[in-house]
């Protein structure tokens, strides 16, 4: 009878159900079309891999890609390095000045509607009279995914027991030393979580690299979004299903991090 | 004890890189923005009226004061475009982010009754399609829901309807897409309050004498409010400022405030009139923003 309250029902699992396929058939759809031979989206014209070997010889659209990825790339390793040195601070450094303003500073962004974000960073730009383009963006993509790699690595931080450091330090380790050999490799599967994360984030956003890229310089989602604001069109179901396949590595190379990191700690990462 | 307090020192010298990276590029661009939705619009390059000169000292600075002008924040207020959107982002905000709690709960409801080992395979279910590109999740979307597309050939094909329906650029297809994009944001909190949830307390419950909905309603529910909060902060302060959903799947006769904003600045190339904007968006955003950072250091300080 009690344990009736607990119980698995048949609710939750049709609920459970539906939500995962409202979350997967979409992208399911769109990626068997990329393979459909027809130019009509609708039609089935049979398997083929002509809209890749359309992509493959656009060369405006490998350029934007080669940009998109060459930022991500930068952003993610700047932002990797900033938000493990914030996370640290946050997680061991206890008390200090500016505490409040500093966590404030790393949490926000998370959730900042990206207009507000990305006009700002312009106007610093322009009045800092800087040229937009790879290195703006990258700067503006660095703010925004430091913040996630705070949010991952500090929670990763949290739950390791600081008695270790303490302990490298009773044996005569100086507490840079005790970081570097002991708590480090504890925190790397988070580090290399967080590198993914901000990789994949810089390589999503639209809105902050149109705000801060400057003319022919465009990145693949801004080119996307310019086509498909004209309609669908073959081409971009494929280059979709290529960047869904990117993705889905890099997932499975993160959550083999954050397995790793399972088997040394107790709690994992939230993302 | 002394350890950590040695370990302490080097700690928040390591923070002082990150902390100038974000007052550089987080707080001063507001300065920015504040400063620019305060000068006259002129066709310039770049095309607003210079409002502080630093070069030229305090006298300089005092007269510019006096230069500042409310004018682009009068706008705002008299013109219907700005009021109306700003009423449509609130409208939409919490439309959708009542949807979405409707919908997350039971499946965050449902992953928390999972066996241990399948709460994780279920949890990393839920967040992969954070990972995928936002854009090309909307893309799909449009795949789906165009004239001749999927959704009508199905109802089609089933007799349901007999002519294709115009589901793109419509107010429902912005809400699905704002819900499909959104919903990792409010599973997680919820999934993550839910599964720390005591299953006791519903056995006693059950003991004495309710029954799994009163049960449900008079201890697990009120139980969850904590998460409830965080998943809704977590999608309504987003949702305000969306741009990409509405420009991609809602109609162009009423626009979210993030559109009027991309709208001034890209296509009229009036910088303050979209600095005023943003600077009125960020007001209202300030109370969510103060709850939500609240509420994470909550959480992190429960958590250590």
């Amino acid at each position: 009878m009690a344990r009736a309250a607990t119980r698995l029902t048949r609710f939750n699992m049709t609920s459970l159900a539906l939500g995962l396929a409202f979350l997967y058939l979409p992208i399911v759809i769109l990626m068997i079309y990329s393979f459909n031979a027809s130019r009509l989206v609708t039609v089935w014209g049979g398997w083929s891999l002509r809209w890749y070997h359309e992509f493959f010889n656009d060369r405006a659209m490998l350029e934007a890609a080669w940009m998109s990825l060459s930022v991500a790339a930068v952003s993610a390793t700047l932002a990797t390095l900033l938000g493990t040195l914030a996370a640290v601070g946050l997680a061991r450094g206890e008390r200090f000045g500016g505490r409040a303003l500093f966590s404030g500073m790393l949490y926000s962004p998370l959730v900042m509607p990206e207009v507000i974000s990305g006009l700002s960073l312009l106007l610093l730009f322009v009045a800092l009279n800087a040229e937009r383009g790879f290195w703006t963006v990258t700067i503006a993509h660095t703010t925004l995914t430091m913040c996630f790699v705070t949010v991952v690595v500090q929670s990763r931080l949290s739950a390791l027991d600081s008695s270790l450091e303490e302990a490298a330090m009773d044996l005569g380790c100086d507490p840079v030393r005790a970081f570097l050999m002991v708590t480090l490799p504890l925190i790397v599967p988070a580090i290399v979580a967080g590198w993914m994360l901000a990789f994949t984030l810089s390589l999503d956003d639209v809105v902050i690299a149109s705000f801060t890229t400057g003319p022919g310089s465009a990145t693949l989602p801004i080119r996307i979004y310019s086509e498909v604001r004209l309609g669908v069109k073959p081409e971009i179901n494929a280059i979709c299903t290529l960047v869904i396949a990117l993705i889905a590595v890099i997932i499975v190379i993160a959550s083999f991090a954050s397995k790793l990191s399972n088997a040394r700690g107790e709690s994992a990462a939230p993302l | 004890m002394s350890a950590r307090r040695i370990f302490a020192r080097p700690a928040r010298l390591a923070a002082i890189a990150p902390y100038l990276w974000m007052v550089l590029f987080f707080l001063v661009p507001f300065g920015f923005v504040l400063k620019i939705s305060l000068s006259q619009t002129a066709i310039a390059q770049p095309p607003y009226t210079p409002v502080f000169d630093f070069s030229e000292g305090r006298a300089a600075l005092a007269a510019a004061f006096a230069q500042l002008s409310f004018d682009n924040f009068r706008l705002l207020l008299q013109d219907n475009l700005y009021i109306l959107s700003y009423l449509r982002s609130l409208v939409v905000a919490v439309t959708s982010t009542l949807i979405l709690l409707l919908i997350g709960y039971p499946i965050a409801y449902g992953m928390a009754r999972l066996p241990q080992r399948w709460q994780a395979v279920a949890m990393m279910l839920v967040i992969v399609p954070f990972w995928t590109s936002f854009l090309i999740r909307i893309y799909a979307w449009i795949n789906i829901l165009q004239h001749d597309g999927l959704l009508n050939q199905v109802l089609l094909t089933l007799h349901i309807v007999s002519a294709p329906v115009v589901w793109l650029s419509t107010d429902s297809a912005m809400y699905l897409g704002i819900v499909y994009s959104y919903l990792p944001f409010m599973i997680l909190p919820l999934y993550a309050t839910l599964s720390k949830m005591d299953s006791s307390l519903l056995e006693a419950a059950g003991d004495l004498g309710a029954s799994p909905r009163q049960a449900f309603w008079l201890v697990t529910f009120p139980l969850s409010l904590p998460g409830v909060g965080a998943g809704a902060l977590l999608c309504f302060i987003p949702v305000v400022g969306e741009f990409v959903i509405p420009d991609l799947l809602a109609g162009s006769n009423s626009l979210m405030i993030g559109q009027t904003l991309w709208l001034e600045f890209f296509t009229n190339k009036d910088w303050p009139v979209a600095s005023a904007a943003a600077v009125a968006l960020l007001l209202l955003l300030v109370p969510p923003l103060v709850l939500y950072d609240r509420l994470q250091r909550r959480q992190l300080d429960a958590g250590r």
